[in-house]
């Protein structure tokens, strides 16, 4: 049975080679069908591996597929193999799921556009290389599946190239990724070397022996794998891509933000449980990182007046979130919130996307105004969408965010407080974007005449994610916690290695007490009141917000234009680089050869006059070289 | 008196070449059609080829002046595939530069053969002997496109700071000489393994190593010696700049892994040396390159670069960094020469570079060719699972082993510099309208088209499926006497 599991990417790569290779020859029709037909069969594999696995006892839940034997030198060996899990398993159907539901729905939004068989091709090659990384059972092909989705995201953000600004945002988001990836491929080095392996299996067996806790090594390679999950995830500092990478394709941005790429570094994180476990400082790190990335992306996107701007800085705070909740060893509910995240936030961009298709492209919601009446489907699917996220009660985000909020609690009140802080913010800028698009008055007159409902393809996923956003969370209520008991044996080796670590409090499953519920009653009371407030401030009494950002000053100056850390990224890193470069082009390539050729109108018969000018010129410099490089390299040999 | 057993199907691969020269050159006299030449010359290449998978004497030949190991073997393999893909790119475009095909396919076989005789070398006269044999011929080949100016001046001035260099590479051999007192490697290794510090003249050694870095450091161009690279590899014909830029190094490589495994395992100051000739070679062959707008002198300092990475194998200094290398001449030849062999195909016939305004739009225009441009790229960026990836993998992972951590760690951070330039080459074919005046390259043919493919084939498959690949290094690497 699972022998079969390489179908889940089979599907998927068969699609992207048929359609980039005769896409064009089949025609809108076929592609459309052809692209999401692949990846519901890949949904359908794992969902058949899915109900396989539920009927095996909790112990037997994982699987290892080898399809070939990849490298091997010496003892130590690679095979391009797959593990099935409880954890793998779980991702492949957010994947493969909501993937499903963007395809279809990108059919009605990409119809239009003249390289349609091109964005199906990138499409299905993206869930590929997403699959290939949540599914890959060692540590390269992780990294294979890595930088396969950095490589599909830039294709994809970068889709619109005509624009400047996409094939940029294109451009900013593979190279910040790559910042991150050297963080990963180090982490891959230092595995390698002090582990002889880089099955996942085999690591998390020998970590405990051959590094034991607080190890420094593994605090190096803790601290990488944080960097390379900072980059794909978007945390702080290498976020800054993602705001960017609204400039594709919405179904692209839903794809990005909700179900692939961004979720990567968490649940890289997550399989790296036993490594965290054995240095808890790293693991102290992930979770103030994200408990601080969580805040302050949520106070840029209650100034933001772009739609899916506001739907980005939220993603990046709701990773956050995620961040937050691995970080402090509560990797199940760190997943959970990834799996209900994935549906709002799926749905809050397509329909962010339906907006933007009814009004022409208009992302403004300062011009926006009343578009409930025009586009009810999508505003009641954005309703519920943006209820999930504030964390509005019995909702899906409202029970996995608490959850998260919970274990942080344990861990220390003040990661608890900069949560409950963010929750409250979240809810607030969720409403506003409610507030100020769907309700009130209409503002821009022609906008709002021309504005219309979209086609079925596009509600119909909308309506499916909705049911998805508003039911999800019942996987994991308080006390049943179904998803928690079945990710648990995945992460049962990192609770060994932190108790090796000597923080076995930390990991150990929390007892459930009277507190659960205070807190929970708190947390609702937060998002109730936020929606309260962004109601009060963007219905009733709209110059509010504004006296407010008076009265802030410099400070909401500060915040909207994004804290200026893209300029001081620009100021500090991009710009010296270019100078130097530069520099580099003009002083130490001497394009020796321009100047001289000037000189000589015709080469043969000239050869020796030019011999003349080159020895006194650019080749005595060049000999020059070679000569110090000699000196400084025999007085280093002998002094040394 | 005992004749000396010379055991030469040691050399028969050179013998091939050198044989097929010469009818070459008397059928010069005969054939009209040119062409024909070109593919006596793929044959012969080919023909040495199999004969490197027929015949495997371990012994030594020639006295020890000659070594066909495992390592021997593999390079050798390397540079005939590299010449044999050269001369299939050769076929079509050469009348595009020159009148004299005979010539120029002889010399090709000629520096092949020298190429092939330095990875078996395994004396330090048949070392330098071998890098004359492949200089000459190649400082010829690099002036061979008459029309171009930068094609003569290209070839002056590698010939004159090749001689230069040669100097210092014989005075090395001399020192080492005088401190070891032989030039065969076997015998060094015999004699320095128990002595070395007390050797009579110690202070000799290291000296005669570091200026034979130098004189093999500028064939491979390793910084600072590495400034004739742009410029010849903007001057030379397209074709013959494929062809130098991977053989030449595979060769090189291969004598200086020879050289330093024999040269003892213990107190090797020379690998901290070669580290900091790493970091130096790598960074500034990926800054020069990130602004350059002819391609061909990009890809000069992207290939200064690789030379950086593959040097960190060397300063390793241990068999993982050793195998490390070898896969990345290997990967190297593949992904370069199908990076030169796409500029040859949308160059003009009356051009000798490309600038990168050149390829805007070209994934329009041909879509195959920038694809698989795209994918030379990306494996020379070192994007996984292609084959660019995995030779830095090997080698830095071999710096972490050796406790070369911070070198894995620059080499990294070199890496996603270098990452911008190759991207921006995608860019330009995929992101980009083109140019006003794009006048249309002529179509390449079958012979271009076949060497892009089976380069970009086999980046795929080193990458993908490299057990093979990776049997037959460590086979290689087993039998040097490193640690």
């Amino acid at each position: 049975m699972f022998e079969y599991a390489w179908l889940m990417l089979a599907f998927p790569a068969l699609g992207t080679l048929i359609i980039a290779l005769f896409g064009t020859r089949l025609g809108k029709r076929v592609v459309g069908v052809l692209a999401p037909a692949m990846v519901a069969l890949s949904f359908g594999v794992a969902v058949w591996l899915f109900v396989t696995l539920l009927g095996l006892p909790a112990e037997e839940r994982s699987h290892e597929v080898t399809l070939w034997q990849w490298m091997a030198t010496g003892s130590f060996k690679v095979d391009v193999a797959l593990l099935i899990d409880q954890l793998s398993i779980t991702m492949a159907l957010v994947v493969t799921g909501v993937g499903f539901l963007i395809h279809v729905y990108s059919v009605g939004y990409m119809h239009d556009d003249a390289r349609f068989p091109r964005f199906f091709a990138f499409l299905n090659f993206f869930i590929l290389m997403m699959l290939t990384l949540v599914l890959a059972n060692n540590y390269l092909l992780l990294y294979v599946g890595w930088e396969g989705v950095g490589l599909a995201s830039y294709l994809l953000i970068g889709f619109w190239f005509e624009k400047p600004s996409a094939a940029d945002a294109g451009k900013k988001a593979f190279l910040v990724n790559r910042i991150g990836d050297f963080g990963l491929a180090l982490a891959i080095m230092f595995i390698w070397t002090g582990l002889g392996s880089l099955q996942f299996t085999q690591v998390f067996s020998r970590a405990p022996e051959v590094w034991g806790a607080g190890n420094a090594t593994v605090k190096i390679v803790t601290m990488l794998l944080l960097l390379a999950a900072t980059g794909k995830s978007a945390q702080l500092p290498l976020y800054v891509w993602l705001p960017d990478a609204m400039e594709g394709p919405t179904p692209v941005s839903a794809l990005i933000h909700a179900a692939t790429m961004v979720t990567a570094g968490v649940y890289m994180t997550a399989r790296s449980a036993v490594l965290f476990g054995l240095a808890p400082t790293s693991a102290m790190w992930v979770a103030v990182i994200g408990a601080v990335t969580a805040l302050y992306a949520a106070s840029i996107a209650l100034t933001q007046v772009d739609l899916k701007r506001i739907l980005a800085y939220s993603t990046i705070s709701q990773l956050g979130y995620m961040f937050l909740a691995v970080g402090v060893g509560a990797y199940a509910s760190g997943i959970f919130h990834l799996a209900t995240h994935a549906f709002f936030k799926a749905l809050l961009f397509l329909a962010a996307g339906s907006v933007m298709h009814g009004l022409h492209g208009e992302l403004d919601i300062r011009k926006m105004g009343n578009l409930r009446a025009k586009m009810p489907t999508t505003y009641w699917t954005f309703l519920v969408g943006a209820a999930a996220l504030a964390g509005i009660p019995l909702l899906s985000g409202f029970f996995s965010k608490d959850e998260i909020l919970w274990y942080a609690w344990q861990k220390s009140p003040v990661l608890w407080l900069i949560g409950l802080t963010t929750a409250a913010l979240t809810a607030i800028y969720s409403f506003r974007a409610v507030f100020v698009p769907f309700w009130g008055q209409e503002r821009d007159k022609k906008l709002h005449h021309h504005a219309h409902e979209s086609p079925k393809a596009m509600t119909v996923p909308l309506v499916i994610l909705a049911i998805g956003a508003a039911l999800a969370g019942y996987i994991g209520l308080p006390r049943l916690s179904l998803i928690e008991h079945w990710l648990e044996p995945v992460f049962h080796g990192s609770e060994t290695a932190a108790a090796v670590a000597g923080s076995a409090e930390a990991a150990a499953t929390a007892a459930h007490s009277p507190i659960e519920w205070v807190l929970l009653g708190v947390s609702a009371l937060v998002a109730l009141g936020g929606a309260y407030l962004a109601y009060r401030a963007y219905v009733v009494n709209t110059d509010w917000p504004k006296r407010v950002r008076e009265s802030l000053g410099w400070f909401a100056r500060l915040v909207e234009n994004k804290y200026y850390v893209d300029e001081a990224y620009t100021a500090i890193i991009v710009q010296p680089l270019k100078d130097i470069a530069g520099w580099f082009a003009r002083t130490v390539d001497q394009r020796g050869i321009d100047g001289a050729v000037n000189g000589v109108a015709s080469v043969t018969g000239w050869v020796g006059a030019q011999a003349r000018k080159l020895q006194t010129g650019l080749v005595g410099l060049y000999a020059l070289s070679i000569l110090f490089g000699a000196v400084a390299l025999l007085a280093w040999l002998v002094v040394r | 008196m005992t004749f000396p057993t010379l055991n030469l199907p040691v050399i028969s691969p050179q013998i091939v070449l050198v044989v097929a020269a010469l009818v070459i050159l008397i059928a010069d006299l005969v054939i009209v059609q040119k062409r024909i030449l070109g593919w006596i010359s793929l044959v012969a290449a080919l023909g040495a080829l199999a004969t490197v998978f027929t015949y495997r004497p371990a012994s030594p030949a020639f006295q020890n002046m000659a070594l066909a190991d495992g390592l021997g073997l593999f390079t050798t393999a390397a540079v005939l595939i590299a010449a044999a893909l050269a001369l299939l790119l050769s076929v079509e475009r050469v009348a595009d530069f020159t009148r004299h095909a005979g010539a120029y396919y002889a010399l090709i076989l000629l520096a092949t053969a020298g190429m092939t005789a330095l990875t078996i070398a395994s004396d330090f006269m048949t070392i330098f002997v071998a890098i004359e044999i492949l200089s000459l011929a190649l400082y010829v080949l690099s002036g061979f496109n008459r029309r171009d100016a930068r094609s003569s001046e290209a070839a002056l001035k590698y010939f004159l700071l090749g001689a230069f260099a040669s100097g210092f590479l014989l005075y090395g051999i001399a020192l080492i000489y005088g401190a070891t007192g032989t030039t065969n490697l076997a015998a060094i290794a015999q004699g320095i393994a128990p002595l070395s510090v007390s050797l009579p003249f110690a202070p000799l050694l290291p000296l005669g190593v570091g200026l034979l870095l130098v004189g093999l450091g500028f064939k491979v161009a390793l910084v600072p010696f590495h400034m004739w690279t742009p410029d010849v590899y903007q001057g030379a014909p397209t074709p013959v700049t494929a062809f130098m830029s991977v053989g030449t190094k595979t060769a090189s490589f291969a004598a200086l892994i020879r050289v330093l495994a024999a040269l003892g395992s213990h107190d090797r100051p020379w690998l901290l040396a070669l580290a900091g000739l790493a970091v130096l070679t790598m960074t500034l062959g990926n800054l020069a390159a990130l602004r350059q707008t002819s391609l061909k002198r990009m890809l000069a300092y992207s290939s200064i670069a690789h030379a950086g990475y593959i040097v960190t194998g060397l300063a390793a200094g241990n068999p993982r960094g050793a195998e490390g290398a070898l896969y990345y001449l290997l990967a190297y030849t593949f992904m370069n020469l199908g990076a030169f062999a796409v500029l040859l195909a949308v160059q003009r016939r009356e051009e000798n570079d490309v600038s990168v305004e050149r390829l805007h739009g070209l994934a329009a225009r041909q879509p195959v060719l920038a694809v698989l441009m795209a994918l030379f790229m990306f494996s020379l960026a070192g994007i996984p699972p292609l084959a660019g990836f995995f030779a830095k993998l090997y080698v830095f992972s071999g710096a972490v082993e050796a406790g070369l951590a911070w070198l894995a760690i620059v080499g990294v951070i070199n890496s996603a510099i270098g990452a911008y330039y190759y991207l921006r080459v995608t860019v330009a074919m995929f992101m980009s309208e083109p140019a006003a005046d794009a006048a249309e390259a002529p179509k390449p043919g079958w012979p271009v088209m076949a060497t892009i493919a089976i380069a970009a084939l086999a980046t795929l498959l080193l990458g993908i499926w490299q057990f093979p690949w990776m049997q037959s290094i460590i086979q290689a690497v087993s039998t040097l006497a490193l640690r």
